[in-house]
């Protein structure tokens, strides 16, 4: 570590045999790396008889290619190295765990594959495709997601509200603020239990007895499809306004003092101060904090998945839930990648024109 | 509550401005209790139940002491009451364990991808790269889109993956699982960190011999510890929380607390007090950390939302 390119201010000046060790270096491990990845492959098509019982140590032999490579940039490239060391970790940490998965999955989602069916994986071109666009449940857990992404714009009024309350003159703003916070810690899985099926329970829940005082003769949450997918959508807003809410928070403190005690002197009424100040002034907050909070949304899974398993007939289902039980229950291998990879397919396409159009609305108000 | 007192006892003192602002405070501090309690209640009634026995449930009794007398039902099924803390139980040795491999998953995975995620943060906040055709703005919008990929599709892969590399059900497999996740939030918050710290910092130590691991190690790191302790915290939440990944990659030595209370949830009819009594288990760490580091998670969600 002790070369010439620490010496301050120096440009990457590195002796030239290093520079020439380093490019070796590199080779070297390249070429032994991928050695080991054929050997490992072709024994395990049974074409050579020797090789590793599992693929674990070529998941080492990665890491040393790892540490080579850096060593060899440091040596080639000097202070340049040393900068790319900075990345070099996450980015080969990160090519490894998503670029094989999402290639290998994209493989087996055109296969037939049943993981309890003794025929194992059979190529099967377009034909799980096919299986999709004739899937009326996918289509419904699809439709169903727009009813849950629709819900988020909910879940920002509320919060907004919140953080409305909790930037005005209080006291014990700390106690609010953590009381507040606190449902966004919690495990999905537990609040399924905690909300879903105890609070809401039907014979003896506190919720289904207050709703019976209030004149509902059979406060069943979970058995018709409105109400189901309804009082989801509130244990998931119940978990996630805090997050829409700290975001607004922020965005108020920051917001300049003056502007809104400029307006109160023109005589602007509170309503009218909010919507002509705070609320344009907001919205740039207000779309990063709704964006992040819809990836997030199109992911829901874990509340479905415990509290009603997509029930009634379909109705909460999710599409993570949805091809969670296809995998779980059914072990369709084949078919539910293909069902998550077409998902991926429509939330990239989604994401995009999102981001667009928020970016085009935050410059058009700018 | 005094607000209201306050009006009802002087009513003819008060102009209709004043009158109009104690309005106001009485409908704030209405609305917070309100969704103080909305906030709160569940996380109560889970711990009140654990206490609970069977006709205190189905009579829908609230408050101990006065409602019904507390007892150890809930926690004596998990074989964590006085009593049978000191007895051997087997529920207990699952729920040890279940906790430990929580703990140690989202610990590591926390660590590993604070790590590598700061340096990532760093070199892409202070240096100009180029891998290719990528440069900066490129190699930051490929870890951040991490955050788009649903769990669903990396699930299947990741099964036959690990089950080639013998991860399967094992810690280590559910540690970089779970630094992947977590990897594009840590990067995220870190380089809105990095971002605020002036850059001459840096150039003065090095022009005083620092190299720039020296100046990153000694220099930066220490300014940006608020940062990386709200990446952390953030992260461990995240992990601790996790399911989907760990009900499909685990099976008995790695299976983590979700997992155990979603597979109790069906079994249990109602038997509320042990439910309530493990989900009460799950969610208190939880708590803790919520109630006392409440300024970093604050820090964490809101990195880079505000400019």
């Amino acid at each position: 570590m002790q070369d010439v390119s620490t010496s301050p201010g120096s440009i990457a000046r590195t002796a030239p045999d290093r520079a020439v060790a380093g490019t070796w270096l590199i080779a070297v491990a390249s070429i032994l790396f991928a050695a080991l990845v054929l050997a490992q492959s072709l024994y395990k098509a049974e074409v050579i008889g020797w090789g590793f019982e599992t693929w674990r140590p070529i998941a080492l032999a990665y890491v040393g290619w790892g540490v080579a490579l850096a060593l060899g940039m440091v040596w080639r490239r000097g202070i340049e190295g040393h900068k790319s060391l900075f990345v070099l970790p996450a980015v080969l940490f990160t090519v490894a765990m998503v670029i094989f998965p999402t290639f290998f999955g994209l493989y087996i989602a055109f296969t037939d594959w049943n993981l309890s069916s003794f025929e194992g994986r059979r190529f099967s071109g377009l034909k799980n495709l096919y299986a999709l666009f004739a899937d009326p449940y996918y289509w419904n857990a699809l439709g169903n997601m727009v009813f849950y992404v629709l819900t988020v714009l909910v879940q920002y009024a509320i919060a907004f509200g919140l953080a409305l309350l909790l930037n005005a003159e209080i006291k014990a703003r700390k106690f609010f603020r953590v009381a507040f916070l606190l449902p966004f810690m919690l495990s999905p899985v537990a609040v399924s239990w905690m909300i879903g099926k105890s609070l809401l329970e039907y014979r003896y829940g506190p919720v289904a007895k207050l709703a019976r005082f209030l004149g509902w003769d059979s406060p069943a949450f979970f058995t018709s499809p409105w109400v189901a997918k309804t009082s989801i959508a509130v244990m998931d807003a119940w978990v996630w306004i805090p997050f829409i809410m700290i975001m607004l928070l922020a965005g108020l403190q920051a917001l300049p003092k003056e502007l809104s005690e400029a307006a109160k002197v023109d005589g602007a009424s509170k309503w009218q101060s909010f919507w002509q100040i705070t609320f344009p002034l907001m919205l740039p907050v207000s779309i990063t904090a709704i964006v992040l909070r819809i990836i997030f949304q199109l992911k829901l899974a874990d509340i479905v998945i415990n509290v009603t398993a997509g029930g009634p007939g379909g109705a909460t289902d999710t599409v993570s839930s949805f091809i969670f039980r296809e995998y779980r229950d059914r072990s369709n291998v084949g078919y539910g990648t293909m069902l998550a990879e077409f998902y991926l397919v429509l939330i990239i396409i989604f994401i995009t024109l999102l981001l667009s159009i928020a970016n085009r609305w935050v410059k058009k108000t700018q | 509550m005094t607000a209201m007192a306050h009006t009802a006892a002087r009513p003819r003192h008060v102009t209709p401005v004043r009158l109009g602002r104690i309005v106001g405070k009485v409908a704030i501090y209405a609305l917070l209790i309100f969704w103080a309690f909305v906030s709160l209640f569940p996380i109560y009634w889970t711990f009140s139940t654990s206490f609970k026995k069977a006709a205190n449930v189905m009579k829908g009794h609230l408050i101990p002491w006065i409602d019904y007398v507390p007892d150890w039902l809930g926690w004596r099924s998990l074989g964590l009451s006085p009593d049978t803390l000191f007895n051997t139980s087997t529920v207990r040795d699952e729920f040890l364990n279940r906790f430990e491999n929580s703990v140690i998953a989202s610990l590591s995975a926390s660590t590993l991808a604070v790590v590598i995620g700061a340096c990532a943060a760093y070199g892409l906040s202070r240096f100009e790269y180029k891998f290719g055709p990528m440069k900066n703005k490129d190699i930051s919008f490929f870890f951040l889109s991490q955050l788009i990929l649903p769990p669903v599709v990396l699930a299947m892969p990741f099964l036959v993956l690990y089950k080639e590399l013998a991860f399967l059900d094992t810690r280590i497999g559910l540690i970089l699982l779970y630094t992947l996740m977590v990897l594009p939030i840590v990067i995220w918050i870190m380089r809105d960190q990095f971002d605020t710290i002036p850059i001459e910092l840096e150039q003065a130590a090095m022009v005083d011999g620092c190299s720039v691991w020296g100046a990153f190690l000694r220099i930066v790191l220490p300014i940006a510890l608020p940062g990386m302790v709200a990446a952390f915290i953030l992260s461990v939440i995240l992990c601790w929380n996790e399911y989907f990944f760990a009900a499909l990659l685990t099976s008995t030595h790695a299976k983590t607390l979700p997992v155990m209370v979603a597979s109790q949830t069906g079994s249990q009819g109602i038997s509320w007090w042990s439910m309530a009594a493990l989900s009460a288990a799950a969610i208190l760490p939880l708590i803790v950390i919520g109630i006392t580091l409440e300024r970093y998670i604050v820090k964490g969600l809101t990195a880079g939302s505000v400019k």
